[in-house]
């Protein structure tokens, strides 16, 4: 398969970026899109020139380190998926892929389509976690936990952090993935303890570093490799309120 | 709660509840609108115009119905320049999520229906509280202003009825996404009751849109 790719191209964080055009030929259908962006780089490294950065890590899908904004959706057309999962035949032969890093203020460019993302990082450090001492292993049938709680839960504790839902809300707002990992918590007894906290502080963290508000326009869910729902968020809101009020 | 008020969420939960407020307000306002048509004098409208105008605890919910359209508005206002700061480099290629059509231009319907609420306010409420230059009818001896035969002037009035439409055709779209996204921001979100509240949302934007509609174009064909 051949594509036309218009990459965006940025020396460093301070640098004015630009989009540059790259033809590529004899892409397989299996190949990922990452794999795809390998030989790209590599045709460039032959020809002296710089190979474009990119995030990426485990290339299973479940590390939240690849990114990019592929033809206007994070992480590609595919759904339920991250951009290492995803592969060419995806695409039409002959297609034209514009390629650009996560768009958002607290999201910003360190080279190419490589933005830091340790905004997310902070906010984790705000409230993200369950202070309890380490020990012998806790008996598994100690603390009762309803079933339907335990799943959900566990549906919150999918987010990878990968920040699809900022890169696609046209507000860049953080709050799928605050909600995500509030949720997690608050639905378990072990996170109950610190839950009034945790939300008033991951909040007000995630506000302070610049992210949009949420107006509820459910682009975030629709583009979430890991499919958390906006039900988490009202949950969130809960959550802030209820630790508001009391 | 000073926190509270000020942050993301906090901000969130007046717009909803000033807009919740706002859609019960309409019912109302609509309820008046439509004596003008159902009977057949003025009477009626413009005594429900005289009791709305005059009656203390309509006139104590007056300043609570601005405070709910300066709030709603200003917050909204607020919320929307935070959102454009937060992304300062725009995509070359546009958002194509996947999400309700009426949820991306909820700004641009309001700064529409803010236009048309100034105009509004000038032509009816102004007019009959400051300026004074209302016709007047007597209904049992007592002097009452003349409303109902504003409306119907200006109705009678081609532009007047599809700038109206189209007007309240924008109110629609502004609800459709709105009314439903109130309770989200209340973090009111439930499997069986979320269907339940869009489906009331749909519901009610349509019903009320078609029945304030259905006014000046009764009274530009058959009035």
């Amino acid at each position: 398969m051949d594509f036309t790719l218009k990459i965006w191209r940025q020396e460093n964080a301070k640098a004015k970026g630009r989009f540059e055009t790259y033809n590529i030929t004899g892409i397989s259908a299996d190949c990922s899109f990452l794999e795809m962006l390998d030989i790209l780089n590599q045709q460039l490294i032959d020809k002296i020139e710089k190979p474009i950065c990119f995030d990426h890590d485990c290339r299973e899908g479940i590390c939240g380190a690849c990114s990019l904004y592929i033809n206007g959706h994070p992480h590609g057309p595919d759904t339920g998926v991250t951009t290492c999962q995803l592969h060419m035949r995806k695409f039409k032969d002959g297609d034209t892929i514009i390629i650009e890093p996560w768009r958002a203020k607290p999201f910003p460019v360190i080279k190419d389509l490589v933005v830091d993302r340790s905004a997310f990082d902070q906010i984790i450090e705000a409230g993200g976690f369950v202070s309890v001492n380490t020990g012998g292993v806790p008996d598994a049938n100690a603390i009762p936990v309803p079933r339907v709680d335990a799943e959900t839960a566990m549906d919150a504790a999918a987010c990878i952090g990968c920040g699809a839902c900022v890169a696609t809300c046209k507000n860049a707002s953080a709050m799928l993935f605050v909600a995500a990992k509030v949720s997690q918590f608050a639905l378990l007894p072990q996170g109950k303890i610190e839950a009034k906290e945790r939300a008033i502080n991951m909040v007000a963290k995630m506000d302070e570093l610049g992210f949009g508000n949420c107006t509820n326009t459910g682009a975030c869910e629709a583009e979430c490799p890991k499919n958390i729902s906006i039900s988490h968020i009202a949950r969130l809101n809960r959550e802030y309120l209820t630790a508001n009020i009391s | 709660m000073s926190n509270f008020l000020t942050s993301s969420i906090g901000k969130k939960l007046i717009m909803s509840l000033a807009g919740l407020f706002l859609v019960t307000f309409l019912l109302v306002h609509l309820g008046i609108n439509l004596s003008l048509i159902i009977a057949d004098s003025r009477e009626p409208f413009n005594k429900a115009a005289h009791f709305m105008g005059t009656n203390v605890i309509v006139k104590a919910l007056e300043f609570v119905l601005f405070g709910g359209f300066l709030l709603h508005m200003i917050y909204g206002v607020v919320l929307q320049l935070q959102n454009w700061f937060a992304r300062p480099t725009r995509y070359k290629k546009e958002n194509y999520s996947q999400t309700s059509f009426f949820s991306k231009f909820m700004i641009h319907t309001a700064v529409i229906i803010t236009v048309f609420l100034v105009i509004h306010l000038f032509d009816f409420y102004l007019k009959a509280k400051f300026f004074g230059d209302v016709p007047l009818v007597v209904y049992d001896g007592k002097d009452y202003h003349d409303l109902g035969i504003l409306v119907i002037e200006k109705f009678k009035l081609g532009w007047v009825v599809v700038f109206y439409i189209a007007c309240f055709l924008l109110l629609a779209f502004h609800l459709l996404h709105g009314f439903q996204s109130a309770f989200q921001s209340l973090g009111i979100n439930h499997k069986t009751y979320t269907p339940l509240i869009k489906a009331i949302g749909v519901i009610y934007t349509i019903a009320v849109t078609a029945g304030f509609i259905f006014i000046p174009v009764y009274v530009y064909f058959w009035m």
